[in-house]
């Protein structure tokens, strides 16, 4: 090999692992997931190309809907408490105090530790007889059943997506706040204004854009939600599939030997879109903001 | 900020205290409590003995390792290249990144699945690292930390003769430590986290990684809340332990990088 051509071919060696990699599991398997989702491909049988009818059959699946409804009730429950929440953790923890590094690494240990080992923690603590309960009949009120209601189930996941969340989103939020000028605050400080007002007025709009990207992030995550509801209401998504997700639907309908891979595909797709979708809203909510 | 400690680490202290309680103990007081009267080792010997947990911690430790290494090498490869070659395709190539960066892997999972069956390795330890063993936020995360470096210092080396593999190793690689060790720390904790993949890729219990191993523990012996509990621990603590130790340079790490970006 001359010098010449390995100085053209040497940045294709330093990309090969990469793109060998992000080609043959994102890429590819992207490309066969749109091919699939036209087919009634099984787990173990390639499949015929049908069309539409993967879709128009989605139309009357009312786990479909169900999965769809859950899967949106999430980001309209998560996102709001995602962007503000872990905001306030940051703002407590931002000051160069003593002990404050203690406190920010173990804001994010819920972050650090698996979603399965959390999830079992809180399935413990939601017990009926569990810590949240005794602590209820502490102060008189009767044991509720958190775990058992189709309803409940669904807000302790979302409670527990928020609570997983707070550290990962704080670190951004962090990094951020280290850029808001210090004078801002101390000119407000001196034209009267209280924390709250300080708060409103300079902070937020300082930090506007990374709570942008903190929606764009935890919309698309909120939406894509698998394990946090998969491990408290159990595989099938509580009674009937009450609180299945789309993810979960994914998972449900096509593994195992009789796998609807087809089906599964064609379900897939539609949470591309719509994630896409709803990074492309927040992204778009941004700009409008920007140019007004 | 006390409030905000105990809703965090609460749990887990919580989670603990369960796991060293004694049979005879009642776990579920009233008021709870959260220390002991008879700590005990038992649960933790029980927990080895229902499932081979030290098999699946050992599992997920290769597949956690091999995640960092690839991630490191990968990575770091590619965001070079991105960062300081120029080359035709060049643009392409980012785009790549940025397009898988886009399509969320939860809905190319069952792609993925019948891929690795195509290619014979279901079921295999490989096909649970494969999939993410170079992530694209992380070769664009090293392309930033390679971009940020001044060019000077490269270019006194190219008049020195060194090569592109020289420059990368002695000169470039050295000066993104920071960012290098984000990508691994987030390389180690996704592996070691992840639950969906494996769970859709493995099927013989001698494969499973803790995660998958502690959802089975959870589902079969739900009514020894002291032994799930055990598990939980083991699971968890390594990570936490881990963190602890390296939390100074991740807090650094982040911050340069988010600066830079």
């Amino acid at each position: 090999m001359s010098v010449r051509t390995h100085r053209a071919a040497s940045p294709w060696l330093f990309l090969l692992p990469g793109l060998a990699v992000v080609a043959a599991f994102v890429l590819y398997p992207f490309l066969s997931t749109v091919q699939h989702a036209f087919t009634d491909a099984r787990t173990l049988t390639p499949g015929v190309w049908v069309g539409l009818r993967n879709f128009q059959e989605m139309l009357h699946d009312p786990q479909f809907w169900t999965a769809l409804r859950n899967s949106l009730l999430y980001v309209v429950v998560v996102v709001p408490c995602t962007v503000l929440l872990p905001l306030l953790v940051a703002l407590l923890v931002e000051k160069p105090l003593k002990g404050v590094v203690f406190f920010r690494a173990a804001f994010y240990t819920p972050v650090v530790a698996s979603v399965v080992v959390v999830a079992l923690i809180w399935v413990w603590m939601l017990d009926d007889r569990g810590l949240l309960n005794s602590m209820l009949e502490m102060v008189g009120a009767g044991p509720v059943s958190f775990l058992g209601d189709a309803g409940l189930v669904l807000l302790c996941a979302m409670a527990l997506t928020v609570w997983k969340g707070l550290g990962y989103y704080m670190i951004i939020y962090l990094a951020a706040l280290a850029q808001v000028p210090r004078e801002l605050h101390e000119a407000a400080a001196v034209d009267g204004a209280g924390p709250v007002r300080r708060f409103v007025t300079v902070t937020v709009p300082a930090v506007r854009s990374t709570m942008v990207l903190v929606g764009a992030l935890s919309s698309v995550a909120a939406f894509k939600v698998f394990s946090e509801v998969y491990l408290l209401a159990g595989p099938t998504g509580g009674p009937a599939g009450e609180d299945s997700t789309l993810v979960m639907l994914v998972q449900r309908s096509g593994t195992g030997l009789s796998g609807r891979v087809g089906y599964a595909s064609a379900l897939s797709l539609v949470i591309f879109c719509i994630a896409l979708l709803l990074m492309l809203l927040v992204l778009r909510a941004d700009r409008k903001e920007k140019t007004e | 900020m006390l409030v905000v400690l105990a809703i965090s680490i609460g749990p887990f202290l919580w989670q603990l205290s369960t796991s060293l309680k004694g049979p005879a103990e009642n776990i579920y007081p009233s008021p709870p409590s959260f220390v002991p009267h008879d700590p005990t080792l038992a649960n933790y010997a029980e927990v080895a003995r229902i499932i081979p947990v030290w098999d699946y911690a050992l599992n997920s430790l290769k597949v956690a390792a091999a995640n960092v290494l690839t991630n490191c090498v990968g990575a770091s490869l590619a965001g070079y290249a991105l960062a300081r070659l120029r080359f035709r395709g060049r643009t392409a190539a980012g785009l790549v990144f940025v397009a898988a960066l886009l399509v969320p892997l939860e809905s190319i999972i069952i792609a993925q699945f019948t891929t690795m069956r195509d290619l014979g390795l279901n079921n295999t330890l490989v096909a649970v690292v494969l999939p993410g063993s170079v992530g694209a936020l992380n070769v664009l995360l090293m392309r930033n930390a390679f971009r940020a470096l001044p060019y000077e210092v490269e270019e006194a080396a190219v008049v020195d003769g060194a090569n592109v593999w020289q420059r990368f190793r002695r000169i470039a690689l050295p000066s993104v430590k920071g960012t290098l060790a984000v990508v691994a720390i987030f390389a180690f904790m996704g592996a070691w986290d992840d639950f969906l993949w494996p769970l859709i890729v493995l099927s013989d219990p001698d494969h499973f990684t803790l995660t998958v191993g502690l959802n089975f523990l959870h589902g079969t012996f739900a009514d020894k809340p002291r032994v799930v509990a055990a598990g939980t621990v083991i699971a968890v603590a390594p990570l936490i332990v881990m963190f602890a130790c390296l939390q100074r340079y991740f807090f650094r790490g982040v911050g340069e990088g988010a600066v830079k970006g």
